[in-house]
């Protein structure tokens, strides 16, 4: 075999890397790695001119081995592998070398360190490149059937869109019913369309649709595979009701004698039954016998419900029925909870009556709540006479959390207008900055200025109910400095809406784990790529819409809804995926047949041939892990892509001495 | 300034692919400086370290080994992170009889969202070896059992007989 040829390509990606590693110097320093025949540093390697950098020299001086040193390998491994690829030379032949996000970014103040570090993981992926070996992909079927998780609006627009096309669609969704928080709106901003008028139909044609399976009341409990070939474990929970059979008549619930605090779509204003449908324009139309508070489930007495039902649906023996789904390709948008405005303490909220959270509010404005549609205090009679509404309740505070919640601005405002039209309240709105940044919103925001509706800037220092002048006896004073006029206030109001800010799911954490998605700093789910990549996730398969990845507004959350059906159909279209041919295999010469290897492999993807006596890993299930590679006593398995050899090259490679290094003075002070 | 402190320790790490390295990614995107001594390696999953490899690192001229995975529960493949405790509890006592100190191999949790916390592992990791002082095992491998009974695997000719 002919000696090796390595290319080396350090990027500056503008001045990111560039700012603290000296390029110049290390491209030049890395000729002097074994077997480098060109070391090339350029502004931006992942642009198109860097790559064709990368094709020209492999024809040009036969490169049989390239390192890239930029970013990380889950940014744009990708990128310079098809580069390659497109040159001819097979993309495993490729190493990267991490000097952004583990050099450049850590260590900006210190350029010889920085520099230094930039050397050695660059002398390791040279090392380790050139003990890798030509692999090929392993291709298989993709499955046409998604997984759609959550139905939310994100989750109806992303199950209708993959259906239009054609491809069948099990939307699972852990409450009774879809439609999520929308659902529960009023009005939505800035049109002042009723939500209901706009979501429901959406609603029933998700319902309604072919393609498109229902799974309200489940959740997903398990997903095993990769993109492609999930298979997804789904436990439907015990409704009590047959679908076959109820009609959705509602004798069911008119006959339950038991009454409960609906905690969930009422926001704690209004009350169910113990078998209930969460809204008349549910989809499914089936009800739910609510197991924790009906009477037959304590007692063994009552099932009023069952002798009244027409149709004889209601069915107590029922059981929570587990269903494996086989999907190509998962979309998650399971959205949001609401900020527990109870961890502010100063702000009243569960002590102080007539402070709601902008859910509470949204359901008393609702024609369809509790009330009617009429705003009242807590008492559900007294109109109030003034409203105060606190924007940025949870957000934009680093005891809470620091990032802008994105629509309590605008919800915030909406709520000003929907107050002042139905009770001519005085509203006093207190902001920190308003933010009104879409398509219509800042002519909204004038709007209501124009209405009347008063604006003060200021964070809200406390809402308390204690009087010191006549004027405030039996109202809440909302204290806060005004900060435009430099004077602190103390404005007494009958009501006070917290704009509560949008937080990720409680149990982010266990379903970003369970799909393999990440979750970033504030919790929600980490996007492949935060401008260029924004429903991908770093998991081949699993994409995420919706306020899950983020909050947002419900444009924006029905533009990502689709975007991510796009990729799913994109992947779906191309029938078959190239898998990573990361794998396990063992040397049938080499085995002892110990059988260690076979209760290691979590996916048992090692069988062992008695009759050779010998182990062997199916391809298929294998997932690349390599801890059988570690763990064998006569060394016969290799990890492919992670051999013994590579990984001890790149520890020798990474622990080479690369020499104190002095940056140039002057270019300091450039 | 002490000695301690003008001491540049080198530590190899060996991160895994899903929760640690991404854990460093973001440490990176985030801008948390950390000192400059971790030098990194991406492993699948910290099942796959081969305890030979933090010997070779350390025989290699590493001062420390850093070893960091997904928590356990949360393991990309369900369990390895539980083969590497396993696996590390062993080494360490081997590592114990070659007179080697604790605190230079770590083995350590971040999930993909503990940037922070894996900033401050390796700045916590440095302090304690920055204390300890250089090991140089390069110069300094002793000529004597049981390093030279370790010697045979730490090469790759001889541990796949090629």
């Amino acid at each position: 075999m002919s000696e090796p040829r390595v290319g080396i390509y350090v990027c500056h990606c503008g001045h990111n890397i560039a700012g603290a590693v000296d390029v110049e110097h290390l491209s030049e320093w890395a000729l002097n790695l074994p077997h480098v025949v060109v070391a090339r540093n350029y502004q931006f390697m992942c642009a198109g001119t860097g790559q064709e950098l990368i094709e020209n020299d492999i024809g040009e001086y036969g490169l049989t081995h390239i390192v890239v040193a930029s970013c990380s390998p889950h940014m744009h491994e990708k990128t310079f592998r098809n580069a390659c690829e497109r040159a001819g030379l097979n993309a495993y032949l490729f190493e990267m070398a991490n000097i952004r996000e583990h050099a450049s970014w850590v260590h900006p103040n210190n350029r010889s360190a920085a520099t230094s570090k930039a050397k050695a993981l660059v002398s390791a992926a040279v090392h380790r490149v050139l003990k890798h070996q030509a692999l090929e992909p392993m291709r298989v079927d993709i499955l046409p059937a998604t997984l759609v998780v959550g139905g939310g609006i994100a989750g109806i627009q992303a199950a209708l869109e993959i259906a239009d096309a054609g491809y069948p669609v099990y939307l699972v969704e852990r409450e009774p019913s879809i439609g999520g928080h929308m659902a529960q709106f009023d009005k939505t901003f800035p049109t002042l369309d009723c939500a209901a008028c706009i979501l429901t139909p959406k609603m029933f044609d998700a319902g309604a649709h072919p393609n498109i399976t229902l799974l309200t009341y489940a959740e997903v409990e398990q997903v095993e595979g990769y993109v492609g070939n999930f298979h997804v474990t789904v436990r439907k929970k015990a409704r009590m009701i047959r679908e076959d059979l109820c009609t959705g008549c509602g004798t069911c619930w008119e006959k339950c004698p038991i009454k409960v605090v609906d905690t969930v779509f009422e926001a704690g204003l209004g009350y169910r039954k113990a078998i209930y449908r969460p809204f008349p324009q549910a989809v499914p139309k089936y009800p739910v016998v609510d197991a924790q508070n009906c009477t037959y489930f304590s007692t063994g007495k009552c099932k009023a419900c069952e002798r009244f039902c027409p149709t004889g649906a209601i069915d107590f023996e029922m059981q929570d029925e587990i269903i494996t789904l086989d999907v190509g390709n998962i979309i998650l948008a399971t959205g949001y909870d609401l900020f527990d405005a109870r961890r502010i303490p100063e702000y009243g909220y569960g002590r102080l009556p007539n402070v709601f959270t902008s859910l509470e509010f949204e359901r008393l404005t609702n024609a369809a709540g509790p009330t009617g549609g009429k705003i009242t205090l807590r008492d559900g009679e007294t109109e109030p006479q003034s409203v105060a509404i606190i924007h940025c309740v949870g957000s934009r505070d680093k005891a809470y959390n620091e990032y802008c919640s994105a629509i309590c601005c605008m919800s915030s405002l909406k709520f000003a207008h929907l107050a002042k039209e139905k009770t001519h309240a005085e509203i006093y709105n207190f902001y920190i900055d308003m933010r009104p940044i879409a398509k219509g919103y800042e002519e909204f925001y004038h709007r209501i200025l124009a209405e009347g509706v008063h604006f003060i800037r200021g964070r809200v220092a406390e809402i308390t109910d204690e009087a010191y002048t006549t004027e405030e006896q039996g109202k809440l004073v909302v204290v806060a400095e005004d900060t435009l006029i430099g004077r602190q206030r103390r404005i007494p109001v009958d009501m006070v809406i917290l704009a509560a800010g949008l937080e990720p799911r409680r149990d982010s954490q266990n379903v970003s784990h369970m799909f393999g998605v990440g979750c970033g700093d504030s919790g929600f789910f980490t996007e492949r790529h935060p401008k260029l990549d924004p429903v991908a996730t770093v998991t081949e398969g699993i994409y995420i819409a919706g306020a899950c990845q983020g909050p947002k507004d419900i444009p924006d959350t029905v533009a990502q809804g689709a975007a991510a059906a796009a990729r799913v159909l994109g992947v779906i279209s191309q029938k078959q995926v190239q898998l990573e041919p990361v794998r396990a295999s063992i040397d049938e010469s080499r085995c002892s047949g110990c059988r260690i290897c076979n209760n290691l492999c979590p996916y048992n993807a090692i069988e062992y041939l008695a009759e050779l006596g010998v182990s062997r890993v199916n391809g298929a299930l294998c997932k690349g892990c390599g801890t059988c590679v570690a763990a064998c006593p006569s060394q016969a398995i290799t990890g492919a892509h992670f051999t013994f050899e590579q990984i001890m090259a790149e520890i020798d490679g990474i622990l080479i001495d690369a020499g104190d290094y002095e940056p140039n003075p002057i270019e300091i002070l450039a | 300034m002490s000695e301690a402190e003008k001491f540049n320790p080198v530590i190899v790490g060996f991160l895994c692919n899903w929760c640690s390295y991404r854990a460093a990614d973001l440490a990176g995107t985030s801008r948390m400086g950390y000192p400059a001594t971790l030098r990194d390696i991406r492993i699948m999953c910290t099942g796959r370290l081969d305890p030979t490899f933090v010997l070779r690192a350390l025989q290699g001229g590493a001062d420390g080994v850093l070893i960091m995975g997904c928590h356990p529960g949360q393991c990309h493949y369900q369990e390895g992170n539980y083969k590497a405790i396993r696996r590390f509890a062993l080494l360490k006592r081997v590592l114990q009889q070659l007179g080697l100190e604790e605190e230079r191999v770590q083995l350590h949790w971040a999930s993909a969202a503990q940037g922070l916390l894996f900033a401050e592992t390796v700045s916590r990791m440095t302090r304690q070896i920055q204390a300890l002082g250089p090991l140089d095992w390069k110069h300094n491998w002793p000529n004597e059992e049981p390093f030279m009974l370790l010697q045979p695997y730490l090469h790759e000719e001889v541990a796949h007989g090629r």
